[in-house]
């Protein structure tokens, strides 16, 4: 699954003044990323000038490659790799496109910029020769090629200074400086402080806070409801949305905010296979991006609802009920088989799920009046106890 | 009541109708049916009327053992004689055409009724490869002048050195189809030593039959590759090539070859495929005794031996029996057809065959390329294959090497590439490769006559690939240009599946592609559909010989494209190995701080020693 594409994201030009990032000095970890991809480079001329036909190893992003950690409770990305040959015909254009990529990265670093994956396609993407080849021809061409590059040479993302979108946002009681401004996060209105792509260290520290959980909520409108309720002001958490699936800047900062301050994250989603799915991800990192899993994944997160059972325990209608679809139905057996979903409890979950064919959506908690979700439902799951793990 | 009364009086009698009824001469037909000879419009006479006069030179030529060196003219009268602008004529319009030649020449006592009387010749009674049959056309053509403007036909001739050449008018009288020579004169002086000049002036449409004249000349040249042939022609202001010319423009096809085609002997009818009533004529006009010997005389091919064969096999056969007999007696005669075919008879002799030859069909087609490529125009049947053609014809870029696309001010220069040398059947002309491929085929018999069959093609170079090919007919190393689609050749190569040689086809028609394809039936005795010999008749002895020499050169010809179409493919990956260096030099340039350009020369390096094989090979890795 490549990450959404950005179309509005402009250069972005980080902010260098403020002592967060030193200026000419490059802080450590682009000194690091930037000789990884260095060695990448060399290792090639050294092929080359044995007169050997020179190949990048890639680790194998799909999922015969992809292990799940019973320990560490993470998706992990396995031992297998890929050579990518130049001289080979049906490779060369990769090879050629892995290290337009590379360079166009390392200058970023060496600039102290960042740019958005769309950003980066655009400046790699020129005419070959005087053919009427392109080095890309889309998007799609050249997002798994920063895919491959982040895993070969073993460099999030951010760290090669890429970002993908920021659709997320935030509130709750704390306090975090964002390269440089100090930004109070009980003061941001009704529209949230909005998530950026990159939140490392270097970016985003955490400062003041009195929150005790972090409540990750699947949708927009209901993280509304959450926030216009001051939902956050009287249970003291922070709330967060990633419109559907968590971009990776809202999956790492929830991260951070379970390692860094100790505090347990609940996720909030539909009762369907695809909100389970977005749970999963948050859990234990996507299939696609298992080699990132260490870094955005919290094994710990807990999975508040919307439960299968909450409609009989919450007396839903079943006229606010939707029919699951064939596309539904597969989902959630093929979820059945996840070694992560193996607990009893989820089992139960899941095939009442497909027992009932129904699936309900967070708004239909409305049906049992408009603030029933931040009043009763989910103080009473906390209270309860009434969550999956 | 009488029915008769009802009907009106009677008003010819059989006596009245039978003072009418009389001998009609052929002329006299001829003048009536003339689209029979192949005169049917003004735009056709003129191609008709050099086409007879051309045959008749050629054929002469090689039967007398010279190298034919041909002069064909084509005069706008009106154009000539106009100083100032001189314009084609538009439409219908006096043409004064002239053929002349280096043949034997005409003793002078033939030439009136070689040129003014139809059916009057050498050749028909003759089994012979040969262009003409009837001895009908050139007179048809004198006949055509004649009725159109009047004026009779000027021949020229002289037999030798020592002898003087002739000058004569002759004018036709079609009522009773004999010559009336209206001049005859002997002139001292004459540029040839022996030869004949014909000079004749006939209504023509040059502008609609000019594509017809330059089609013929062309592929004649390409058929006979022995002969010589000078074209001049009528050309208007705007078609010139340069302002000395005065109207009129020559075209030279320079022979390819000095060596005359092997002499075509004169053969007996084969008894295999003879006709009942043929069998009948030719047993009354024999000489012989018995039919043992007159099987043995009139027919090639029948022994002593076969002939007692033949006759073991007729239940009449052991008495003797005079063929006068035999010629009387239909009975008799079938039986004895009966027995030839159930006799197994040694085929036509065919040293009576003169194909062009493989070589020569080569040569042939080569010559006729660097005509059409320094003409311009490859020869659409519906174009205009004159010389503000060539003109618009845009130039071809040659395709660029894909090394040449190589950027960067430090580039090395690509290494030079000799030219290489060209594949086995391919001939650059012009600049452009054609593949070319030749099959004869041994000859064959059909109804009693030997015919061999040769096809040629050339494939590629300027030829457009999204057209139908190109089929050029022959027959007798005659250009059949006319009535296509009811030609046998037409037919035979339509039904060759030329999709299994890596041509497209659409269903029943002639394939489509980059494509000339050549071919050229030699026999005694082509069957034509009719007398302006436009078309082969659909015999399936021939049909299936022509298929099986299309598909012997089709097979050569996939062979070619596939391997072009393997080395293409290569070439193309290597150049865009060649593109992709230089990106890959220029990022790793950059990432580690170095020049491009001996990053570059190292990846070339490797390149040049990557085989195709081992490109393959990494694949599977």
């Amino acid at each position: 699954m490549a990450p959404p594409r950005d179309a509005s994201a402009k250069r972005t030009v980080v902010k260098q003044g403020g002592g967060a990032l030193p200026r000419r000095s490059k802080d450590a970890a682009s000194r690091k990323t930037l000789a990884k991809i260095e060695k990448l480079a060399d290792g090639v001329l050294g092929m080359v000038g044995t007169g050997k036909n020179p190949s990048l190893d890639i680790p194998v992003r799909s999922l015969a490659n992809v292990t799940w950690s019973e320990k560490r409770r993470l998706v992990e990305l396995g031992k297998q790799k890929q050579k990518r040959y130049f001289f080979n015909v049906s490779m060369a254009k990769k090879f050629m496109q892995t290290f337009l990529v590379s360079e166009a990265c390392k200058e970023l670093i060496d600039s102290g910029k960042t740019t958005s994956i769309r950003d980066l396609y655009y400046m790699t993407k020129h005419t070959l020769g005087d053919t009427r080849q392109n080095t890309f021809d889309d998007q799609d061409e050249s997002d798994p090629i920063i895919e491959d590059l982040e895993v070969t040479v073993d460099a999030l993302r951010e760290e090669l200074h890429l970002f993908a979108s920021r659709t997320g946002s935030m509130v709750g009681p704390l306090t975090i400086v964002d390269t440089g401004d100090t930004i109070d996060l009980r003061r941001m209105g009704s529209g949230g402080w909005a998530v950026p792509s990159i939140v490392e260290e270097n970016v985003i520290t955490f400062r003041k806070h009195e929150a005790k959980y972090v409540l990750l909520v699947e949708k927009d409108a209901i993280w509304t409801r959450f926030n216009e309720d001051k939902f956050w002001k009287r249970n003291q958490c922070i709330i967060v949305q990633g419109k559907g699936q968590p971009p990776r800047g809202v999956r790492r900062l929830v991260q951070r905010l379970h390692t860094e301050l100790g505090l347990p994250v609940y996720v909030l989603v539909d009762n369907d296979p695809w909100g389970f799915y977005i749970y999963s991800v948050m859990k234990q990192g996507s299939i696609n991006l298992a080699y990132e899993s260490m870094r955005m994944a919290v094994p710990a997160a807990r999975f508040i609802g919307l439960s299968s059972f909450d409609k009989d325990k919450y007396q839903l209608p079943m006229n606010v009920s939707i029919k699951m679809d064939d596309g539904d139905n597969n989902r959630a057996r093929q979820m059945l088989a996840y070694p992560w979903f193996k607990h009893a409890r989820w089992q139960r979950e899941i095939q009442e799920m497909v027992r009932s064919g129904l699936k309900f959506e967070l708004e239909a908690l409305s049906r049992r009046g408009i603030s029933f979700i931040t009043e009763e439902y989910l103080p009473r799951k906390l209270r309860d106890r009434d969550w999956l793990e | 009541m009488p029915a008769a009364s009802a009907a009106g009086p009677r008003r010819v009698s059989a006596e009245t109708l039978a003072q009418r009824q009389r001998e009609i001469s052929v002329s006299e037909f001829f003048v009536k049916n003339r689209h029979l000879l192949g005169f049917d419009n003004p735009s056709k006479a003129v191609l008709t009327t050099i086409k007879e006069a051309v045959d008749n030179s050629l054929d002469a030529c090689e039967e007398a053992g010279i190298l034919p060196e041909l002069t064909i003219e084509v005069h706008d009268l009106a154009l000539e004689a106009t100083r100032k602008d001189p314009e084609l004529t538009k439409g219908e319009g006096r043409f004064l055409v002239v053929v002349q030649d280096n043949g034997p020449g005409i003793v002078k006592a033939q030439i009136p009724k070689i040129f003014g009387k139809l059916l009057y010749g050498s050749k028909f009674h003759r089994l012979r490869q040969q262009r003409g049959q009837q001895g009908i056309g050139i007179s048809a053509a004198a006949m055509y002048g004649q009725l159109t403007t009047g004026k009779p036909i000027r021949v020229t001739s002289r037999v030798g050195k020592r002898k003087a050449a002739h000058v004569f008018d002759i004018q036709l009288d079609t009522r009773k189809n004999e010559p009336v020579v209206t001049h005859d004169e002997e002139i001292a002086e004459w540029p040839l030593e022996h030869g004949t000049r014909l000079e004749l002036e006939i209504v023509a449409n040059w502008q609609q039959g000019q594509r017809f004249v330059n089609r013929y000349v062309e592929h004649t040249a390409l058929a006979n590759p022995h002969a010589t042939l000078h074209y001049t022609r009528p050309v208007g202001v705007n078609q010139r090539a340069s302002a000395s010319v005065p109207g009129n423009e020559t075209l030279s096809f320079p022979r390819a070859t000095t060596e005359l085609p092997k002499e075509a002997i004169e053969i007996k009818p084969h008894p295999h495929g003879v006709e009942l009533g043929a069998l009948m004529l030719m047993a009354q006009e024999s000489k012989s005794h018995d039919v043992r010997g007159f099987l043995q005389s009139a027919f090639s091919r029948v022994s002593a031996q076969s002939a007692a064969d033949i006759l073991a096999r007729a239940p009449w056969g052991r008495k003797a029996v005079k063929p006068r007999v035999l010629a009387a007696n239909r009975g008799m005669a079938e039986d004895l057809q009966k027995a030839i075919a159930a006799t197994r008879l040694m085929s036509p002799p065919t040293n009576c065959l003169s194909p062009i030859g493989d070589e020569l069909m080569k040569k042939g087609l080569v010559g006729f390329l660097k005509v059409i490529e320094s003409e311009g125009d490859g020869g659409d049947e519906n174009a205009q294959l004159d010389l503000d053609a060539a003109a618009m014809k845009p130039g071809r870029k040659k395709a660029g090497k894909a090394a040449e696309g190589m950027r960067g001010a430090d580039a090395p220069a690509p290494p030079a590439v000799p030219d290489a040398p060209l594949e086995e059947g391919v001939e650059n002309i012009k600049g452009h490769n054609y593949f070319i491929a030749t099959v004869t085929r041994p000859p064959k018999v059909y109804r009693g006559n030997p015919f061999q069959i040769e096809v040629g093609l050339a494939y590629g170079g300027s030829w457009p690939a999204d057209k139908t090919i190109e089929l050029f007919r022959f027959a007798n190393r005659v250009p059949l240009l006319f009535q296509r689609g009811a030609c046998g050749i037409t037919d035979a190569i339509v039904r060759t599946d030329w999709r299994n040689y890596q041509m497209s086809q659409p269903k029943g028609s002639l394939p489509v592609g980059p494509m000339a394809l050549l071919v050229h039936i030699a026999s005694v005795w082509v069957p034509f559909t009719s007398e302006s010999k436009e078309a082969v008749a659909h015999y399936p002895d021939i049909i299936k010989e022509i298929q099986l020499a299309a598909q012997e050169c089709g097979r050569k010809l996939a062979t070619f494209i596939r391997r072009r179409k393997a080395l293409d493919y290569q070439a193309q990956r290597r150049s865009i190995f060649e593109l992709y260096i230089e990106e890959v030099a220029i990022a790793i340039g950059k990432i580690t701080d170095r020049k491009p350009g001996p990053i570059k020369k190292e990846f070339l390096r490797v390149a040049h020693r990557m085989t195709a094989a081992e490109l393959e090979q990494e694949e599977e890795v």
